[in-house]
């Protein structure tokens, strides 16, 4: 089992959260684990699969833009 | 046009227009009417008349012609509306929208091109203009020839090669984008991102993007851009235009700006079918603007399917998981009970119990025998003790300090000392004493 402290779900970025939910259906389908370690992993693949759902349903791009005067503006998408 | 096709006319058509004879069937009728009534012309009757002196002139039906566009105008149903000219007539255009979109090019006031169509009358407005199919810019051949050297040129500097091509990441967390501030290529970029992959977000160097300035400044906005380090991928973009319009980005100082960047850059530029030196020395080079933008990110719905699929596969591990560890564990329980220490327990527990039973027995016989051997010891005993002794009329001496008087040696003459008898004591003096040797000793 990986012993290391597992980062809170919600922290995660997309990219690290979905590629850390890539690697425990891994070992999920992989078997070889104790009951307790199966529904851990069971259970934070669950939280991941949510906490990567959730990104993508509430992203909205955001637009930035240099001025002519060299400063970063917002662009607001209508 | 007339009601028939344009094909079946040019073929089957005699083009020679003779005031006497013409065997036009569709005119038939019209000539009768000219010769033989002393008619007089309806405004209608001579333009349609015009109209069909024009088309069945073959040599009209299909023309090219090279001018000079001016008065352009885009209609908002997509048809183009322009005059063709050169320094000394003018031409009026039309080009249907069925043609106008298929342009490799935004044509505009100004533009030196070749027309191809035909020519023809339109009635209403009472002048002939050329009904125009393909329209590409002139001076195509020159740009082209300078385009190929500039490209060989470049190409041998190895500006072009795969190996300095840079991976574009999968999924990037912010886009640099270089591009005309206003252009309608921004719009369909943003639109494209915000569909396909929304976590983006875009940073907007505006930059021209034609004419002589051009060039300094989408390299100025790229190295801008580059020398971030919030980036992940550049995408520098334009859309449509003529072969001038797009000349920008075969400028030989952006082509080595974008080779010698740091971040990995995606060129989209113009149509499908239009090539610039950009394309050639970016890392990915797109069709147009919007594809740009759909090379740069990933399609959130292919992710979403990964999402349901990664769920759907835990739940089947975690049920057959469960299942093997629980069929594990009947076996288990299955063979735990075949070999169950329960009956070597048993036996064990009797095998205790006869042990048992036989330290028992053996203790109590040791004990019996302790208990036969303390008699004899107690007896024994019984005889050495001193107040039997006592009793037989010996009695024991004691010096003043409570030790026994052994030996002769013990005492001098003058000592006193304490005799014990069986039922009490008395003190006493020593008057004389006597070493006996130890033959006395034996009598």
């Amino acid at each position: 089992m990986d012993e290391r402290q597992a980062p809170e779900v919600a922290s995660l970025s997309f990219e690290d959260a979905f590629q850390e939910l890539d690697a425990t259906v891994l070992r999920l389908e992989a078997g070889d684990l104790t009951i307790e370690g199966a529904l851990a992993l069971f259970e934070r693949g669950q939280q991941l699969a949510a906490h990567c759902s959730a990104i993508l349903e509430t992203a909205g791009l955001k637009v930035e833009q240099l001025t002519s005067e060299g400063e970063i503006v917002e662009v607001n998408l209508d | 046009m007339t009601g028939f096709s344009r094909q079946s006319r040019i073929r089957s058509q005699v083009p020679v227009p003779r005031k006497n004879g013409y065997k036009l069937t569709s005119m038939s009728m019209l000539f009768r009417d000219i010769q033989y009534d002393s008619h007089t012309w309806s405004v209608s009757e001579l333009t349609s008349y015009i109209r069909e002196l024009f088309d069945i002139d073959f040599r009209l039906q299909d023309v090219i012609v090279s001018g000079e566009i001016s008065n352009f105008t885009r209609a908002r149903s997509g048809h183009f509306y322009f005059t063709l000219k050169d320094e000394r007539a003018q031409l009026k255009c039309v080009m249907w929208q069925s043609s106008a979109k298929r342009l490799g090019f935004d044509p505009g006031d100004g533009d030196a091109v070749i027309a191809q169509g035909h020519v023809s009358v339109y009635e209403a407005g009472g002048v002939y203009q050329l009904y125009a199919e393909s329209l590409e810019p002139a001076g195509r051949g020159d740009l082209a020839m300078a385009f190929e050297e500039l490209k060989e040129t470049l190409a041998s500097e190895g500006l072009f090669d795969e190996s300095h091509k840079k991976l574009i990441p999968e999924i990037p967390r912010k886009i640099g984008l270089v591009t005309s501030a206003d252009a309608a290529a921004l719009r369909d970029i943003l639109n494209v991102l915000s569909r396909r992959w929304p976590l983006v977000s875009v940073l907007i160097a505006p930059a021209l993007v034609q004419g002589r300035e051009a060039p300094p400044q989408i390299i100025r906005s790229l190295q801008w851009l580059d020398g971030r380090n919030d980036i992940d991928t550049i995408i520098i973009t334009r859309g449509g235009g003529s072969l001038e319009d797009l000349w920008a980005f075969n400028d030989p100082s952006l082509a080595r700006a974008i080779f010698a960047a740091q971040h990995p850059i995606i060129v989209g530029v113009g149509h499908q079918t239009d090539f610039t030196i950009a394309d050639f020395v970016a890392d990915l080079r797109a069709p147009t603007p919007s594809s740009a933008a759909e090379l740069a990110v990933p399609e959130q719905a292919e992710y979403k399917a990964a999402i349901t699929a990664f769920e759907a596969a835990m739940n089947s591990s975690m049920v057959n998981f469960l299942r093997e560890k629980r069929s594990l564990l009947n076996g288990l329980t299955r063979n735990l009970k075949l070999l169950s220490p329960r009956a070597a327990l048993d036996n064990n527990r009797q095998q205790v119990d006869w042990l048992i039973s036989r330290m028992d027995k053996a203790m109590r016989s040791i004990l019996d025998g302790r208990q036969s051997q303390l008699s004899v010891v107690s007896a024994t005993l019984e005889t050495m003790n001193p107040v039997a002794t006592l009793a037989r009329g010996y009695a024991i001496l004691r010096k003043v300090d409570g030790h026994i008087i052994h030996s002769i040696n013990d005492v001098v003459k003058g000592d006193l000392f304490s005799v014990q008898v069986l039922d009490g004591r008395f003190g006493a003096k020593v008057i004389e004493e006597e070493q006996w040797t130890k033959d006395k000793l034996r009598k």
